[in-house]
């Protein structure tokens, strides 16, 4: 599972490097996300503009993912594919979490704020 | 599709995802629409990562047997398995838990079941000698969501 980590203490930017989260790769998608955020930035974005398919398992391990930041660091997603936005609304998820275009948006947002 | 496709895989994740990259390179070779290829991958998704870890599990292996249909309105599936057998010998019925409460409750779990349920129609689950057997038709247009008034506007 190939995440990228980059960004600043503030915002941290964590890009999927794989065309699919799903019941194959979930869990170690969860363990990696807990790696990664450990070093506790207040902002984290998830850039999925790479994840052509994601499954009830993989929002599962995304949703989880947000839970592991506890209550006040937001976990926000960014560049959802097609097929990815479709699970995302199709079972509302899409309200739980602030989506971006794409990452410049997200960039700029922060930067404002 | 060719008027019957059929499959036969091993039981486990990756062999799904072979399967579904399969079937769905099929779809694509015969001209059919993103509507159709994303929502086939969504509920055959769903549908045989459940066999690969409920009816099968780390005790027991097996085969999944997945064959499709081309209907005059849908593509009709018929996936058997000879794992456990479903609890209560019934589908489970896919309702949402809701979204709107603290973080810390947010579901991360039952979203398969509403996708089938919400994504497929005619699904018909039943057991016989020691087999699973599902069926459901996906429909070559999108189902309308309703509300208590019918139809919503999408």
């Amino acid at each position: 599972m190939n995440l990228e980590s980059s960004g600043t203490s503030d915002l941290q930017i964590v890009a999927v490097k794989e065309a699919r989260i799903d019941a194959a790769v979930a869990i170690r998608f969860k363990d990696r996300m807990r790696e990664l955020t450990a070093s506790g930035a207040p902002h984290v974005v998830l850039d999925l503009g790479e994840v052509d398919f994601m499954d009830s398992s993989g929002l599962g391990a995304i949703v989880a993912a947000m839970k592991q930041l506890g209550a006040t660091r937001r976990l926000d997603l960014a560049a959802l594919r097609p097929n990815v936005e479709k699970v995302f609304r199709l079972t509302r998820m899409d309200s739980v979490f602030t989506i971006h275009d794409d990452i410049a948006q997200a960039h700029a947002i922060y930067a404002d704020g | 599709m060719p008027d019957h496709f059929r499959l036969v895989f091993t039981g486990t994740a990756l062999a799904v995802r072979a399967a579904l990259k399969e079937l769905i390179a099929t779809l694509a070779a015969e001209g059919r629409d993103d509507y159709l290829r994303s929502t086939t991958e969504i509920v055959l998704g769903e549908i045989l990562n459940n066999i690969v870890e409920h009816a099968y599990g780390p005790d027991r292996q097996g085969e999944v047997e997945l064959c499709c249909e081309s209907g005059q309105d849908a593509l009709w599936f018929t996936i058997r398995d000879h794992g456990a057998p479903m609890p209560g010998l019934c589908l489970p019925p896919g309702r949402l838990a809701p979204v709107d409460g603290a973080r810390q409750d947010l579901p991360e779990g039952g979203f398969g079941w509403f996708l089938v349920h919400r994504l497929a129609n005619d699904l018909e689950y039943c057991r016989d000698a020691g087999c699973n057997r599902l069926r459901f038709a996906i429909p070559y247009r999108r189902n309308p969501e309703m509300n208590a008034r019918g139809p919503v506007a999408e």
